[in-house]
């Protein structure tokens, strides 16, 4: 830990992620993150490691695969659309079980959609999002400094797993700027090169394939298997979440992200107003924090579930709640931010206020 | 404490860098702070505003959505923000280009003709700093040494030369301040 410097959300997080280990970035720009691939194209020559910007993002998602191959930490940015783009590579990624981390600051859409800070990924980054039966670790920051700290867990983790990790961020965490303490270097020097690592063979008896093909549907399921068995040990000690004011709550908001840092000035007017509520926040959106949600069922009264888009969390705050309790929703579309007021003038609706 | 002020004008008029030494002021200070920057695609011209939060506490979310200041620099903004104002919030204009008068009467409004006092300073661009100024001697979010030192590590280089006359506008507007106050 250093000094505390006031920097860019979307700068930040680039410096960030090369502190965590980053060797190597492929991107293609995209607003509203453009600040982002920018930072790391003036970084990662200064330091000896790779910046390259592709010729598209398909092209970028690609090299990524190919430099995740070779056993070395890399990412690519993107934002909405550009990420819609990557979504074969990311299928393939999973499927050979190579790790990579991937940031997507959300913007508007669907299609080519605005500019403005959104959070209508939440399905596509949490429930696949390419084809077959896949799933990626998703971390959702709600301040500056916490993005900072998740990027090297977002590199620990992808490694520890051989998996994809994705930061789900959206352009007003990009565009704010905060003071960020960053943690120490990683020793990169001390990484070795996985034995699984498609690097040559070497002084190794045997020659290293990675591959997300097998044809033979019997081996192709076995492969599945070990996918699923890889996402229950993750589901099972990956969960992360906060809870903000719930000992004493008769009331729970859950959001994610922006949108839950705004909803916690939402819990402090109702709170001067004598209302009893908090909220959970799930920071792993994959895996999905469900036993936090069934431990407070019984404890409140309701669930209020605040996004931006149409009631994509909601789904799982549902499963977790499992009919046992109400369940409502505000949402903002199109890239439109709620104000903590909006939020608690329609929480307060629900409670007859 | 938490004090959060809105900046804004149109691009080009110093908005951002007004909030962004605020903000730098702040954090130098101890405090927590925030700064959110809202503004079109245009590189300059169209409408920027900033939204900075000094706090001893952490701060929850970054939007002010009824602002307790308001540092007003063209004509839209002051249409925008008039009626978002908390009561008894203080709105500080640079008159020089806002000729319209405030309708409410329950907030209190400092009319400077910023851009004429900066160009007696000598340099037009400064009055941004002035407005700064003078809404920290009223509301004093951080110190105003503290703001003077900041702005020492804005202004680096080439721009060494600009920090006698941004410091006489900091000075100008502690100035405009304390009449405003009725202090001597």
């Amino acid at each position: 830990m250093g000094e505390k410097i006031l920097m860019k959300g979307s700068e930040a997080i680039a410096e960030a992620a090369i502190r965590a280990g980053a060797m190597a970035f492929y991107g293609y720009p995209i607003t509203p993150q453009n600040e982002t691939p920018e930072y790391f194209s003036r970084r990662m020559p200064e330091l000896g490691r790779t910046y390259l910007q592709a010729e598209s993002e398909v092209a970028a998602i690609n090299m990524v695969y190919g430099a995740a191959c070779t056993g070395t930490r890399v990412i690519t940015t993107s934002s909405s659309p550009g990420i819609s783009l990557m979504q074969e590579g990311f299928s393939y990624i999973a499927n050979s079980d190579v790790p990579c981390v991937v940031v997507n600051a959300m913007r508007g859409g669907p299609g080519l959609g605005d500019i403005a800070p959104a959070q209508a990924d939440y399905f596509q980054a949490t429930k696949g999002g390419g084809h077959g039966d896949y799933h990626s670790i998703v971390l959702a920051p709600h301040t500056v400094q916490e993005q900072c700290d998740m990027m090297y867990d977002a590199f620990d983790l992808a490694d520890k797993y051989r998996i994809m990790v994705v930061v789900l961020v959206d352009g007003l965490l990009g565009q704010m700027m905060e003071p960020v303490e960053f943690k120490d270097w990683a020793d990169v020097k001390s990484y070795k090169t996985p034995d699984w690592a498609t690097v040559g063979q070497g002084e190794r008896s045997n020659r290293n394939i990675i591959t997300s093909l097998e044809i033979l549907p019997e081996d192709l399921e076995k492969m599945n298997l070990k996918l699923q068995e890889k996402y229950r040990t993750i589901e099972e000690i990956e969960v992360r979440f906060e809870e903000y004011k719930m000992d004493d709550a008769e009331y729970v908001i859950t959001a994610f992200g922006t949108t839950a840092r705004i909803a916690k000035t939402s819990v402090n007017m109702a709170r001067k107003e004598g209302i009893r509520v908090g909220i959970i926040r799930p920071i792993t959106l994959y895996p999905f924090p469900y036993a936090v949600i069934e431990k407070r069922v019984n404890q409140v009264k309701f669930f209020f579930d605040v996004e931006m888009n149409a009631g994509q969390m909601l789904e799982d705050v549902r499963l977790g709640v499992n009919g046992k309790k109400p369940v409502y929703f505000y949402g903002r579309l199109g890239g439109m931010v709620p104000t903590a007021e909006e939020i608690y003038t329609a929480f307060k609706k629900q409670i007859g206020g | 404490m938490e004090k959060g002020v809105v900046i804004s004008g149109f691009g080009g008029q110093g908005v951002m860098l007004a909030g962004e030494l605020l903000a730098e002021t702040g954090k130098e200070e101890g405090k927590f702070v925030t700064f959110l920057p809202s503004y079109g695609p245009e590189m300059r011209g169209g409408t920027a505003n900033c939204h900075v939060i000094i706090s001893d506490e952490e701060i929850a979310s970054p939007i002010i959505d009824h602002p307790e200041a308001a540092i007003i620099l063209n004509l839209p903004s002051l249409d925008k923000y008039e009626p978002l104002m908390k009561e008894d919030g203080l709105i500080i204009i640079n008159k020089s280009i806002v000729p319209k008068e405030v309708k409410r009467t329950d907030v209190k409004i400092l009319q400077v003709k910023a851009q004429e006092v900066a160009r007696d300073l000598g340099n037009e661009k400064t009055m941004n700093l002035i407005l700064l100024a003078a809404y920290v001697e009223i509301e004093k979010p951080v110190s105003i040494e503290g703001l003077k030192k900041a702005l020492r590590t804005f202004l680096t280089g080439r721009k060494e030369t600009l920090i006698e006359v941004n410091e006489k506008a900091i000075n100008k507007g502690i100035e405009i301040a304390r009449e405003f106050l009725g202090v001597k």
